[in-house]
């Protein structure tokens, strides 16, 4: 079995903002929850022993941790690269020296559309002006600055001038990631679903920036309307770990409402959950495949797709992802229509002190 | 950019390099990928140190990869930098 590489570190689930897209799960994980630093930092050592070498700090947003630079001074005494991804709110030049003086090596920025009203009415709370300065902060810190941003059928439109922003901005990557339904962009998928049109017309936009501009840009393929799946996390248990605010350890980031025992940081080792729990080998490798995966040329390219999809539609995490177009269960993407309103993200209900 | 004779290499600051005792393999890790070099390749980026000019970094390559060559070297060097790694 080989060791993972990357672990997503959920830091706090506790956000300023609200996006309707998000991917945390709609059970939000309480502050007062929360891992303390020392545990965090006992989590970071076991997995460089285990052999994680990169790790995103995220949320929520890790910022809400007052303990953040403590954390990222683990990481790096321990060899493992960090980059902080943000909503951009709280990241003053200060909060950002101490934060590179701790050995922070790369900020990953969201954003949520072009200009100020619209990113500001999705995001569900006043933030683009925060957003424009916390860049700032981090291209005058040198520090490389890429940006996130979750694309659906309010933004896809404005694609070209998000790129724009990208640049003007001083970014050296843009990720362009279309909406995965999952958590709160789940519940919200009817308001989300771009059209076919919208879609179309953002990858050309994508294609020119590609031959006329530097910037990288990634874009995350919209697998509803590809009828091809994602090889989500580059197969099961194979490359990333995640974990979450209260120490629970995830295959996936989606993967909080899989009928699984989720196994816990505070229990456990990671290399024990890495190796031997039954989340970790639920799905791993083929053998737990039917068909069509089972005798599919793609499996070991696609891996089925996504678990936690195939549990969200088919209520069977060990059915082939329905965005596959192969998959019995493909109508039930293929005839969804989008529009509507959404729902923004609120809190966990707060209890007791927070740590941090 | 700068001109070929007076650059000296280093690595761009959202660039590391280190060696991976788990895998015994040498890494380049930037914000999104991480690069498995092989030794030579390692042996070069290594030398990346902003001190020694791209000759001089040839010439330490050579020295102990006899069969490296040159224009390998330099061409190495540049595709790295075009990714953003080197500067």
């Amino acid at each position: 079995m080989n060791p993972p590489w990357a672990m997503l570190a959920e830091l706090t689930h506790a956000c300023p903002l609200r996006c309707p897209y998000c991917s945390n799960p709609t059970e939000l994980a309480a502050r007062s929850g929360e891992l303390s630093t020392g545990e965090w930092q006992r989590i970071i050592e076991e997995a460089a022993a285990l052999g994680v070498v990169h790790a995103h700090l995220s949320g929520g947003e890790p910022l809400l941790r007052r303990d953040l630079a403590r954390i990222v001074a683990t990481a790096d005494r321990e060899g493992v690269y960090t980059q902080l991804v943000t909503s951009g709110v709280g990241l003053t030049g200060r909060r950002l020296a101490e934060l590179a003086e701790a050995g922070l090596r790369s900020v990953q920025l969201s954003v949520q559309s072009a200009a100020e009203r619209e990113s500001d009415e999705i995001a569900g709370v006043r933030s683009f002006a925060r957003k424009e300065r916390a860049a700032a902060v981090v291209t005058a810190a040198g520090l490389p600055l890429g940006l996130n941003v979750v694309l659906h059928r309010a933004n896809l439109d404005a694609v070209g001038e998000i790129i724009e922003l990208g640049l003007a901005w001083g970014a050296e990557r843009i990720e362009l990631a279309n909406t995965q339904f999952y958590g709160w962009g789940l519940l919200n998928r009817a308001a989300l679903l771009p059209t076919r049109e919208q879609l179309a017309r953002a990858e050309a936009v994508v294609r020119k920036y590609r031959e006329k501009s530097e910037i990288e840009l990634i874009w995350v393929i919209p697998d509803y309307f590809d009828g091809v799946p994602k090889p989500c996390m580059g197969g099961w248990g194979a490359i990333s770990i995640t974990v979450a605010p209260d120490g629970r350890v995830l295959p996936c980031p989606a993967a909080y409402d899989l009928p699984l025992p989720l196994p816990n940081a505070r229990d456990r080792s990671l290399g024990w959950i890495w190796e031997h729990s039954p989340a970790f080998n639920a799905y791993r490798g083929t053998a737990w495949m039917s068909g069509p995966c089972a005798g599919c040329p793609r499996r070991e390219l696609d891996f089925g797709g996504c678990r936690c999809q195939a549990y969200a539609i088919t209520g069977d995490a060990g059915r082939t992802d329905p965005a596959c177009a192969l998959s019995p269960d493909h109508h039930l993407i293929a005839e969804l229509a989008g529009g509507g309103t959404w729902t923004y993200r609120r809190p966990a209900p707060s209890t007791g002190k927070t740590p941090g | 950019m700068t001109e070929p004779a007076a650059w000296r290499p280093a690595l761009s600051r959202s660039a590391l390099l280190r060696h991976d005792p788990v895998r015994g393999a040498d890494l380049l890790i930037v914000p999104e990928r991480i690069v498995v070099l092989n030794e030579e390749a390692a042996a070069i980026v290594g030398l990346c140190d902003g001190r020694r000019t791209v000759a001089e970094i040839v010439a330490e390559v050579v020295a102990e990869f006899p069969e490296g060559v040159e224009a390998d070297v330099v061409d190495f060097l540049d595709r790295v930098r075009a990714e953003g790694w080197l500067r």
